[in-house]
């Protein structure tokens, strides 16, 4: 169990955030430089908060009000940097050996045993920068887990790693997770790895946390304008509420039926662009005709640009993306004219 | 001829540099670590640097004198620093120990900072960051600071004068001698130990490029 309450001034912030977690992999998620290192370092010790509490397994860490603050080698926390930051006068070997103590009797097996987990044989008397950048995360990681570590945490791991090598290391830091089956933290700022590694996601914004929920949930769901642009949903517009189920999208200039009650204080409404249908049942719900200002090609689907056709606004706010396959795309591109498009009242995102 | 200078440049350069090497690396470290009055303690440290090398002297002089207390102390037992090798190894070991221990606190303060940390969260002790991570990892710098400070404490002039003095075979080091030879008039002398001095110092800075070559290319190879 780790419960976080804390606080710390951060440059022209302040970090202030509240965190409970069991045994899952929760992801701090959010743009460069809104504190979720920082998170880390002060679970890991490394930085100290102003106030608050910081409690691991029934074991306190930090607490300003009995005046605890453990040092790091107290708290049997696992941190993966960045850059991993492997000691570079010591061989792959000695980097996983040194915080075994030297009396400790399986030294030797202990040691093997993790060289061969991360398939690391052959290469124990390499140095750090005789190894590939994936080598070097799993020898890492293998350091890290040698002392058994109450929790993991992992301050983006892929992103010192060119893209082919991404997708296979993530596959085994999953496994890696699961089989540990302890609480993890894991930093990151891309929200495909995000949703693949972890269970819960917590949506960061300039030191606080916005959201926090299961990773369905935050997705199906991101409740705030800040979560939705984070996940990726990039059809956004201020929104008013007409009534209990009926939402008017201002930059939009549609009159929309919303899926689920209406709650006041509505701000914005957004919707993923792969949520929109091109329809040929004009009639239905929702479904409006929209002229096509351009296509923007992507390796794998098109994304077409379009806007209410009654719509006058020329600002950027007023478009709305939609994403298909290739294929389709030209399709109907060579019809050259407005095209039926349905908002599946489900999809919509409400945002308050 | 008589050798004694040369020896006795050797004897205080190499103890001042062996003194200045522990206190300084120590000193080093510890400031890195220090929270508040880095910069006051810093400058206190470096002061030997800037000052001209005879106010050290005076300074000295001053603190280990008859009149001090460490002077008045020594003369319970009959002893005196002042005018004595002792006294021109501490002036030597002052006026080097600014150059070892800012080198070694640079090199310390470029240590990636992440390598420090994930050695606390791995449980090893601060000692043994030192002894394992700090040092080899600066290695190269802390030889450099090493081979600088000895340099300078060879050529420890002014602080040396004031509180050594210049007594032949006893408190005479080469640097000294030049000055001697030079004002009475011996110029074959004078050359004679400038040659010298000139010889140890050339092949100290050679030894100090070597280490400073090795740290590039191993910098240069932790990139790729």
């Amino acid at each position: 169990m780790l419960y976080i309450d804390i606080k710390k001034k951060l440059g022209d912030f302040t970090l202030d955030i509240g965190i409970e977690t069991n045994k899952e992999t929760l992801a701090l998620f959010g743009a460069s430089g809104c504190g979720k290192t920082v998170t880390l370092k002060c679970v890991a010790g490394i930085e100290k908060p102003d106030e608050g509490e910081i409690v691991l397994n029934d074991k306190i860490l930090f607490s300003s009000k009995k005046k605890i603050n453990l040092p790091p080698q107290k708290r049997n926390v696992g941190l993966l940097f960045q850059s991993y930051a492997l000691f570079p006068n010591m061989t792959l070997e000695e980097n996983i050996a040194i915080s075994i103590p030297k009396n400790c009797p399986n030294k030797d097996k202990i040691i093997k045993e993790k060289i061969s987990e991360f398939s690391l044989e052959g290469l124990e008397t390499n140095y750090p920068h005789e190894l590939s950048g994936g080598q070097q995360q799993r020898t890492a990681l293998a350091r890290m887990l040698v002392n058994e570590p109450e929790i993991l945490m992992l301050d983006e791991p892929f992103s010192a790693l060119d893209e082919h090598l991404r997708w296979k290391l993530e596959q085994r830091l999953i496994t890696t997770l699961r089989d540990y089956g302890r609480t993890a933290l894991y930093v990151s700022h891309n929200k495909d790895e995000v949703y693949r590694i972890a269970d819960k996601i917590a949506i960061y914004n300039q030191g606080s946390i916005k959201a926090i929920g299961g990773k369905q949930e935050i997705f199906n769901r991101p409740g705030n304008v800040n979560a939705a642009k984070l996940i990726g949903c990039n059809n956004i517009s201020r929104a008013k509420k007409i009534d209990k189920n009926r939402v008017y999208a201002i930059d939009w200039d549609l009159e929309l039926e919303s899926g689920e009650a209406v709650q006041d204080g509505l701000k914005y409404i957004g919707i993923y662009g792969n949520n929109l249908d091109i329809s040929s049942d004009m009639t239905s719900k929702n479904t409006f005709l929209m002229e096509i200002i351009n296509k923007i090609e992507n390796p794998f689907s098109d994304t077409l640009v379009l806007k209410h056709e009654r719509n006058e606004s020329t600002s950027y706010n007023s478009y709305i993306y939609l994403e298909i396959n290739s294929k389709e795309s030209l399709d109907v591109l060579s019809l050259k004219e407005p095209i039926y498009v349905h908002f599946k009242k489900e999809n919509l995102l409400l945002l308050y | 001829m008589d050798y004694s200078p040369l020896l006795i440049s050797l004897k205080t350069s190499i103890i001042a540099t062996f003194i200045t090497f522990l206190i300084g690396v120590y000193v080093a470290y510890l400031v890195t670590k220090l929270n508040r009055f880095k910069g006051l303690i810093d400058g206190i440290l470096t002061l030997p640097l800037v000052l001209p090398p005879t106010v050290v002297g005076f300074f000295l002089l001053i603190s280990l004198g008859k009149n001090s207390i460490v002077g008045k102390y020594l003369a319970l037992y009959d002893k005196s620093v002042v005018f004595s090798v002792t006294a021109a190894i501490i002036a030597s070991t002052v006026v080097s120990l600014p150059l070892m221990y800012r080198t070694t606190r640079g090199a310390f303060e470029q240590l990636d900072r992440d390598i420090i940390h994930v050695a606390k969260t791995l449980g090893l002790s601060e000692h043994k960051i030192f002894l394992k991570i700090m040092l080899p990892n600066s290695f190269p710098s802390i030889m450099a600071g090493t081979i600088l400070a000895f340099a300078r404490a060879l050529g420890e002039f002014g602080a040396t004068i004031m509180v050594a003095g210049n007594i032949p075979g006893k408190t005479q080091t080469m640097s000294v001698a030049v000055y001697t030879a030079v004002q009475a008039g011996n110029r074959p002398l004078a050359y004679q130990w400038v040659f010298v001095m000139a010889i140890i110092s050339f092949v100290s800075m050679i030894i100090m490029n070597k280490f400073d070559k090795n740290q590039f290319s191993r910098a240069g190879k932790a990139v790729n």
